[in-house]
């Protein structure tokens, strides 16, 4: 509630979130270690990390499908793990969840499988109804509405679990891997839907994922995990541009339009190497050739990559500057003033 | 030919001894079977059912599993379905006999037949269900969970629905089962098939009633299976 007064409304609150999993004849398994996560409303945030990372088990923890051992989750303002089981259930009917392996009731159409969880709310007959066909038009399954889900495809499934999810009108959707079980074209058209859903209906996202080309596609923030911490976290713009945490470098390289230093090792020039980024609109605008006019220096570009992280362009290029100290000095000072990040290698 | 008729004359043949069966006694004994049959199926999926649930309920990593009182359940349930699906059904009948007669007024015939049928079938029965449920897709009970279902909704609209076929299965092998018991439950007087095929058969070695009565054992498993296989294909959705 405090989170209104401070301009932004904090959906959700980890704090200091582990998560110990008892094991038979073993010690116990830390899965989490210490996580704080704040989500605000309306954002799309991603976790990224390998498997093992802990991803799922953060996930699950929002809506205690899997108990913190100790910390708190505050959902709406309202701290969840002091809720009694009628209260919980009351809370998880606000906060979707799908799944990578969709997770449909099998012996359930695709009308009765959006259906349930508004049964489960006790509506009416008549207000399901309503509701159902709002639902099969948002995810364009209309059509297919009396299929059974061993008849629909990976992506038409997973447009089944988001339309089950949304059913109940939640403030947050969870997804985990929820594009990891299908082709990259489907992925698109989910993420796409994904978007959709959040500039349209407001709905905050969180969701996890192994693949850094679906946290650039559609995420506003992401968190790097790693045995169960989170090693670093900022605006996707911000991490992709300057990955400080091994691991976000090795996640950051994996989307190939990325630049990494690796590919100049083998370069051996005369002049002084950076790494200019851009962004936002800048990188259209030929702010390099303006700075580098007003004085003796030349430049070469090495490599270059112009590229959109979900709505924000953004720019990449490395750049030998052939001059005298003095002017490479200024150019690189000139280049800081006008907003761009720009680092010697 | 003079051989075969010299011998049509000295014994009846096997067909013209069927020919003779007193029908009213076998179809008598055939409703008696039916009887026993439904009645102590009905019990025994009503109570193997409950127990079945609550086995799998409260075993480990499921729904109620992992709390105290539910390991306790579960180890109290699991003895007694040990123990009784331990004991051979014709010492368990003997055995439960006062318990029979407390029940239903009387420890023989068709009626005393049916409250050890009944115990001896539900713990099967409930293992079968047990099992049945453990074949459910964990994702589709926590989705369910996650949705803010309560235990009990997802018991009804999510485990029992998602695991109709196997329950179907399950109850068809049980009733097969029954069939069998029924037959032994003879041995107490209890009527039925199986008890025809003993006073006759048996102590009077009346091979061609043992035959039919076989025989009718025989259509009757059949009809339970087939019946029991096209409600399986009628409901799977896989
Ligand atoms: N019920 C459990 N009991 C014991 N250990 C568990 C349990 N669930 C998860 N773990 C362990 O906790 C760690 C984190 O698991 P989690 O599922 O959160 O990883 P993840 O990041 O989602 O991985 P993936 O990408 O493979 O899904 C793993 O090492 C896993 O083995
Ligand atoms: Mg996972």
């Amino acid at each position: 509630m405090n989170g209104l007064q401070q301009g932004v409304f904090r959906l959700i609150e980890l704090i200091d979130i582990e998560k110990a999993y008892i094991r038979k004849k073993a010690e116990p398994f830390v899965a989490l270690r210490g996580v704080n996560l704040k989500l605000e409303k309306g954002e799309i945030f991603g976790v990224i990390g390998r498997s093992g990372a802990g991803k799922s088990t953060l996930l699950r923890s929002i809506n205690l499908l899997e108990r913190p051992t100790s910390g708190t989750v505050i959902v709406g303002g309202v701290d969840l793990t002091a809720l009694g089981e009628k209260e919980l259930q009351e809370k998880r009917k606000k906060i979707g969840m799908i799944f990578q392996h969709f997770n449909l009731l099998s012996t359930a159409t695709v009308r009765d499988n959006i259906a349930f969880p508004l049964k489960i709310s006790k509506l009416s007959s008549k207000a399901i109804k309503e509701r159902v066909d709002e639902l099969l038009e948002l995810v364009g399954l209309t059509a297919q509405q009396h299929q059974y889900p061993s008849q629909l495809s990976g992506g038409q499934k997973q447009r089944v679990g988001i339309a089950r999810a949304l059913a109940n009108d939640p403030e947050v959707l969870l997804c985990d891997e929820a594009t990891s079980a299908l082709d990259p074209q489907t992925t698109d058209s989910i993420l796409s839907l994904l978007k959709d859903i959040n500039r349209k209906m407001g709905i905050t996202i969180l969701l996890i994922t192994h693949e850094m080309a679906v946290i650039r596609s559609i995420c506003d923030r992401v968190a790097v995990m790693e045995h169960g911490q989170i090693v670093e976290s900022g605006t996707v713009l911000d991490v992709f541009l300057n990955p400080v945490h091994s691991i976000t470098k090795e996640f950051v390289s994996e989307v190939s339009d990325t630049l990494g230093n690796d590919t100049l090792s083998a370069f051996e020039g005369d002049g002084r190497v950076v790494r200019i980024n851009f962004r936002g609109e800048q990188t259209y605008e030929p702010v390099l050739y303006e700075t580098v006019r007003g004085t003796n220096a030349t430049f070469a570009i090495l490599q270059g990559t112009v590229s959109r992280m979900k709505d924000v362009p953004y720019g990449q290029l490395i750049v030998e500057l052939r001059g005298s100290d003095d002017d490479v000095d200024r150019i690189i000072a000139e280049l800081k003033t006008r907003g761009l990040a720009v680092n010697e290698l | 030919m003079m051989m075969l008729a010299a011998n049509v004359e000295k014994e009846p043949t096997f067909w013209q001894s069927v020919m003779e069966i007193d029908w009213k006694v076998v179809g008598k004994a055939t409703n008696e079977t039916l009887y026993m049959l439904g009645y102590s199926l009905l019990f025994t999926v009503i109570l193997g059912l409950l127990l079945g649930v609550l086995l799998f309920l409260t075993s480990d990593k499921q729904l109620l599993g992992g709390k105290f009182y539910a390991r306790i359940i579960y180890g109290a349930l699991s003895l007694l379905v040990n123990v009784l699906r331990s004991v051979p059904f014709v010492i368990l009948m003997i055995l439960i006999m006062p318990f029979t007669k407390f029940l239903v007024g009387t420890k023989i015939g068709v009626v005393g037949a049916i409250p050890p049928l009944v115990v001896a079938a539900a713990p099967f029965f409930a293992r079968l269900v047990e099992s049945a449920l453990r074949e459910v897709d964990r994702g589709v009970i926590e989705a369910a969970t996650a949705m803010g279902a309560s235990k009990g909704m997802i018991v009804l609209h999510v485990l029992l629905r998602e695991a109709r076929t196997g329950l179907i299965a399950a109850v068809t092998i049980t009733a097969v089962t029954l069939v069998s018991y029924t037959a032994m439950s003879g041995v107490i007087g209890g009527g039925g098939l199986g008890d025809l095929a003993m006073r006759y058969g048996y102590q009077r070695f009346m091979i061609e009633v043992m035959a039919v009565t076989v025989l009718l054992m025989l259509i009757l498993v059949q009809i339970l299976q087939m019946v029991g296989d096209a409600l399986v294909r009628y409901f799977s959705r896989r």
